[in-house]
């Protein structure tokens, strides 16, 4: 057709591979099939009147009774208190453990990684278990301790405060480690010589740790904190084997109210209306913080 | 060695700051031991407890040693609940899961590190994109597929099949294979191995400290899992551990020296091969976590 003579036609078109496509499949189906449809279905579901006997198709019902719903609104209220506490107190007291466990001054330190890393390996069920027990207001052993100390005993499961606070203290002793692990493995990427340059300058410990460390570990502590929202926004275990959501409603959340639609009055549009604001509760907080610690970096 | 108070003050700056190390390092210990010891407590209790019967869980001194009530325990919680057959699912289950999980992991986690191909970006890009997407989003499209399309409620593959597509590992396969040097994978291509034989025999042996990392990692996750078992398993005998033992902790009249049995035989293990395995572990959650 062209006039231009044609250059040494290529002996062999390059293919396009078949092997990493086939490698992929098996993954992708389980994905596709699993993940990414549901992600769509549940979407659809949320607009879809699915009460018992209802017969109307797709509207807005489910999210118009999200916003004057006065159960959702309490799962929301004590999730976003559970996460404006826990969260940052979980953060700060595992950078703290995270510096001293990189310390050179430090010894022992197996026993203490030990010490802090091993709640990790323990399930959310067993150590709900635990803590139920533990922070039991007639025998629990807290209360002995207490008892033991002079202090007042503390009704703890069957009082709002108390019972809030007994699921941030669970949840803090089995994730600060976790958190731990990543802020010193964000700790050891930091180059010794930042270090050793501050102290000639005369920067003491106290000094460098604000101006040089803190700064340096932003981008791990921002991915921390990203997951530590994301995971706090899904908490259901805890207030639902800990406290029964109770006393009253004072610990639901918005998995054990999720959990309640869907799987006791299995009203799964209304359920997945609750997910899809816990999407995009996530989105924005992930965004806020992104915006707010993650410039310059 | 000396006492604090009997450093003499000094101007030499060498000695000044061995003294300073030494005063932060007595600060250091003294903060961090209680803490390390309130972190141990719990589960110094649940092993404790497991070993006494109710009576002196419950009494005005609880005991801080073990006991001679494990069986005792053990048997009323088996009474409760069939745990033996939850320990046994739990195995089935956990042991399954991590294989078929590690498999399609590395498979395309391997393909993503090592070939171009078209739509490579788009599709790891949608992969990783669900990361952040809450699993409460697809809990109940799953159950309506499982429970009602399937009907597989009650079986081992509800609980494996849906938790399958993990995006952690695929990230993390990817990564370990874009360690592996291309040459040795040319080389065994020269050679006229087939691109399954170079995935088999060259490249998945390289990467066989990730592998058991991810495999700690994977194992530990589906043995602790409790919401999605929770609502696909309905029947007493397809509980998990998890399952069998939240159903006790609810119930009003329940025996807690059981229950902490149940606890310590689901933690136990683990404590052990945490104790062993100590750098798999962290490397499994840093590496996840914290490219540079």
């Amino acid at each position: 057709m062209t006039t231009v003579p044609n250059p040494a036609p290529p002996t062999r078109r390059r293919r396009v591979p078949l092997a990493p496509y086939l490698f992929i499949l098996p993954y992708l189906l389980i994905f596709a099939t699993f993940w990414a449809w549901p992600i769509v279905s549940s979407f659809l579901m949320s607009f879809k009147d699915s009460r018992l006997g209802a017969t109307a198709g797709y509207g807005l019902s489910n999210w118009q009774r999200l916003l004057t719903d006065e159960f959702f609104r309490t799962a929301l209220k004590n999730t976003v208190i559970i996460l404006a506490i826990q969260v940052p107190l979980m953060l700060s007291l595992a950078t703290t453990l995270a510096v001293a466990l990189n310390s050179r001054l430090l010894r022992a330190r197996g026993l203490f990684r030990f010490a802090f890393f091993a709640p990790l390996v323990v399930g959310t069920v067993a150590y709900s278990a635990v803590f139920r027990l533990l922070f039991n207001g007639e025998f629990g052993i807290v209360n002995r301790a207490l008892a033991g100390l002079g202090l007042p005993e503390v009704d703890w499961l069957n009082q709002p405060g108390p019972a809030m606070a007994v699921i941030i203290l669970a949840m803090t002793w089995r994730w600060t480690g976790y958190n731990a692990i990543i802020l010193l493995a964000g700790l050891q990427s930091i180059p010794e010589d930042v270090y050793e340059a501050a102290a000639i300058d005369g920067a003491t410990p106290w000094q460098s740790f604000w101006k040089m460390t803190l700064p340096l570990l932003r981008p791990t502590l921002l991915f921390c904190l990203v997951l530590s929202v994301i995971g706090t926004l899904q908490l259901f275990t805890e207030p639902a084997l800990i406290t029964n959501s109770g006393p009253g409603n004072a610990t639901m959340t918005l998995g054990t109210y999720l959990y309640q639609q869907g799987f006791r009055s299995f009203n799964f549009g209304y359920a997945s209306a609750i997910a899809y604001a816990v999407a995009a509760l996530a989105a924005v907080f992930s965004f806020a913080q992104l915006r707010l610690f993650g410039r310059d970096s | 060695m000396t006492t604090l108070e009997s450093t003499p003050p000094t101007t030499r700056p060498s000695r000044g700051k061995a003294a300073r190390d030494r005063t932060s390092a007595v600060w250091l210990h003294v903060a961090l031991i209680p803490l390390a010891l309130l972190f141990l407590a719990p589960l110094w209790i649940m092993l404790v407890f497991s070993t006494h019967p109710e009576t002196a869980i419950f009494s005005p001194n609880p005991p801080l040693w073990f006991g001679g009530a494990f069986k005792e325990n053990f048997d009323g919680l088996q009474a409760d609940t069939n745990f033996l057959r939850a320990l046994g699912n739990s195995t089935v289950i956990s042991v399954a899961y991590t294989l078929l999980s590690m498999l399609l992991t590395s498979l395309a986690g391997f393909a993503f590190a090592k070939y171009t191909f078209p739509g490579r970006n788009l599709l790891f890009g949608l992969i990783l994109a669900t990361l952040t997407i809450p699993t409460f989003v697809t809990i109940i499209p799953q159950f309506i597929l499982v429970a009602r399309d399937l009907k597989m409620s009650n079986t081992y593959w509800a609980v494996i099949l849906p938790t399958l597509a993990n995006t952690i590992g695929i990230f993390y396969m990817r990564q370990a294979f874009q360690a592996v040097p291309d040459d040795l994978l040319a080389a065994a291509r020269i050679d006229g191995a087939s691109e399954g034989r170079i995935f088999w025999q060259i490249a998945l042996p390289v990467v066989r400290p990730a592998l058991a990392a991810l495999a700690i990692l994977l194992f530990l996750a589906s043995w602790n899992d409790y919401l999605w078992p929770l609502i696909v398993l309905t029947q007493k005998d397809s509980y998990t551990m998890p399952v069998a033992l939240g159903t006790l902790v609810g119930l009003t009249r329940v025996s807690w020296g059981g229950i902490m049995v149940g606890t310590a035989i689901a933690t136990v293990p683990f404590l052990m091969v945490f104790l062993a395995l100590q750098r798999h572990f962290v490397a499994g959650i840093a590496g996840g976590a914290v490219k540079d």
